[in-house]
């Protein structure tokens, strides 16, 4: 990059404009941190999401991933389109050496929960941000189990049908499967399960997440591991400042194909920041300000080595 | 009146009541007397559908795959189904049932949610079986909202869409103008699945029928979520009665509830005060025994749980709101202040 005064921002594009991209676009245009937006790339020429984009001063594009390699300027690529899609275009944005952050249920790259691991794989050509749920329930469990070891860890979301869009709608299966392997890989649980409810209710309700958790122990110190979950509350309010517990964990005794057992209920309420969509699509609000974590620390990252 | 195509499904909405409990032996008594009986279908799986056993619904005693195998294996004429609700179950378990011996899927949404089923619908196609749609919580939405929805089934390949009265919540009048609207609407055969919360699963499933519906569904001593569903042994000799029974037996079917299910049954639902409470609130029947549990664990009415999630518009499959509603009652009850 020519670029080496030290503070010129990173060109960052989005692809796909549709929920997720306009509430992230909004993101990158109201704060002034480390990356430019530089391009929406959408297919649609009809589609609303360019045209708002182009209202705002922002270059859009109907060309798709082309507009975006056209650019050698783009370094971070923030993919909002589906996992289908994202698949297609995860090899094209590598070989022209363009950084992925995906927020499709793809998982191309590893996965990556800002409050959990969020250095771990800056280096990589492609970062997965697994599901919205998946951001918003995987801090908790990893909170539990780093107090004591977590044997079975579900989650249930509930999103105001008004806040999924096509791309969940026809990919519901993948939002399970990926949010599933998420609890488990990120989140510490030896086996993980994910439940997707939609509520059409109007007004619409506010996103719900409830964390189930099964700890292997049965002699647990309660107080610790509501500490543990306080803490971690507190961190991802840092960028989702929305995101609380509605009350302390929930410590019951259930029958569990393990026995009776302690389960840990959690019940979590997502409030959006309401760049784009309104506060109630807490669900695209974590994902975009996960996404746009990881950006900003990428840019930053790649700043200090040109400079 | 034409003779409906019967439905049991004491192996599936049953396993609510059960706290989903079955044994393999349950499964193989209750689908050999229904088969024995000419039931044409029977719903085997989690009440919650595939992949519903989970500590949000319930834990599974019995393997769902292994309930599937058994069923199909004693089965001579009748075809087993499974219950997927597309947000719980996947292709991943759709396939496998698929490959254990269900020989139709019933896909179930929100009433306003159907385009989610799409996939699942193709799959079901693809691999040669029986598609239904199956629209829960119907009482929520008008007529002319539910026929958008179960248009879109149908446009996936649907061969029946249900109207699901899910909460038990809907008069015979309400039932009448869904099927009227299905059928002006669809090509496709309709269905009609009732809860008795309100007393009334046996008298909305004639009012159904004679509205034109296709398809019903029972339960054999009405064992289901909720206060049950409609019985299959008391549908079948009200349609002997009315000239429609479509060659069930209706005696065989009356012995199958009385010396096959009842014996293994843990408590017979009826319309009790938390029941009627459901319907009359319009939430979901399985919230009953949560609702139950939680209520005495916590100290609060049961009854003013399911209000208050009627009143939160709570939908299908939403048990974890129970947990929720009950912690902010028990702290009202606390604090001296109403919800």
């Amino acid at each position: 990059m020519s670029a080496s005064v030290g503070n010129s921002r990173v060109k960052a594009a989005i692809l796909g404009s549709g929920n997720i991209g306009s509430d992230l676009m909004h993101k990158l245009l109201k704060q002034q941190g480390w990356m430019e937006m530089a391009l929406l790339a959408g297919i649609d020429p009809r589609s609303e999401g360019l045209a708002r984009a182009r209202s705002l001063g922002v270059n859009a594009s109907h060309d798709g991933v082309n507009a975006i390699l056209d650019d050698p300027d783009i370094r971070i690529v923030f993919d909002a389109t589906s996992a289908g899609a994202h698949i297609k275009v995860a090899e094209l944005l590598r070989e022209a050496g363009k950084m992925a952050i995906d927020l499709t249920p793809a998982a191309v790259g590893p996965y990556v929960v800002p409050p959990v691991n969020l250095e771990e794989h800056l280096d990589k050509p492609n970062i997965n941000m697994i599901t919205c749920g998946g951001q918003a329930t995987i801090p908790l469990v990893y909170a539990v189990n780093r107090v004591t070891p977590v044997a079975y860890a579900e989650m249930v979301s509930t999103v105001a049908s008004l806040s999924a869009g096509p791309g969940t709608r026809q990919n519901i299966d993948e939002f399970t499967f990926t949010t599933s392997r998420g609890l488990e890989t990120l989140g510490g649980a030896r086996l993980g399960k994910a439940i997707i409810v939609l509520n059409p209710a109007d007004p619409p309700i506010l996103m719900r997440n409830t964390v189930y958790v099964v700890p292997d122990q049965d002699e647990l110190d309660e107080q610790a591991i509501t500490d543990s979950v306080e803490r971690m509350v507190t961190d991802v309010q840092r960028y989702v400042p929305g995101y609380r517990l509605k009350n302390p964990p929930v410590f019951d005794r259930r029958d569990t194909p393990w026995g009776m057992k302690t389960i840990i209920a959690m019940l979590l309420e997502v409030e959006g920041a309401g760049d784009y969509l309104p506060t109630y699509a807490g669900n695209l609000d974590i994902m975009t300000a996960s996404a746009y974590r990881v950006g900003e620390l990428i840019a930053e990252r790649s700043q200090e080595v040109t400079v | 009146m034409k003779s409906p195509r019967i439905i049991d499904t004491t192996l599936r909405d049953g396993s609510h009541a059960m706290r989903h409990q079955f044994t393999l032996d349950q499964v193989r008594e209750v689908t050999k007397a229904l088969d024995e009986a000419g039931v044409h279908v029977i719903e085997v799986t989690h009440g919650d559908g595939l992949a519903g056993s989970s500590i949000q619904y319930g834990f599974s005693l019995t393997h769902e795959m292994e309930m599937i195998e058994a069923a199909r294996s004693v089965t001579k004429n009748a075809r087993i189904a499974v219950l997927q609700i597309p947000g719980i179950g996947t292709r991943k378990e759709l396939t496998e049932a698929i490959d254990r011996g269900a020989q139709m899927v019933r896909i179930a949404t929100q009433c306003t949610e159907a385009d989610i089923s799409e996939q699942h619908f193709g799959i079901a196609k693809e691999m040669g079986l029986e598609a239904v749609g199956f629209l829960m919580m119907a009482h929520m939405r008008s007529p002319e909202v539910l026929v958008e929805q179960a248009g879109l089934m149908e446009s996936y390949g649907a061969d029946c869409v249900y109207i699901v009265d899910s909460a038990g919540a809907m008069l015979p009048g309400d039932v009448v103008d869904r099927v009227h609207a299905f059928k002006d609407a669809l090509q496709i055969p309709v269905g009609f699945h009732a809860h008795n919360n309100l007393g009334l699963a046996v008298g909305n499933t004639v009012a159904a029928l004679e509205a034109g519906a296709d398809w019903v569904d029972g339960t054999l001593r009405g064992l289901g979520a909720g206060a049950g569903n409609a019985a299959t042994e008391a549908i079948v000799a009200v349609l002997d009665k009315m000239g429609s029974n479509p060659g069930l037996d209706v005696f065989r079917l009356m012995a199958a509830a009385e010396f096959v299910v009842a014996p293994f049954m843990t408590f017979q639902p009826i319309p009790d005060r938390d029941a009627i409470a459901i319907g009359y609130a319009g939430v979901y029947s399985t919230f009953l025994l949560h609702a139950k549990r939680l209520g005495e664990k916590y100290g609060v009415d049961p009854v003013e749980i399911l209000v208050e999630l009627g009143r939160r518009k709570a939908m299908a499959g939403q048990e974890d709101w129970i947990l929720d509603v009950t912690l902010d009652l028990a702290r009202c009850a606390k604090e001296g202040v109403t919800a």
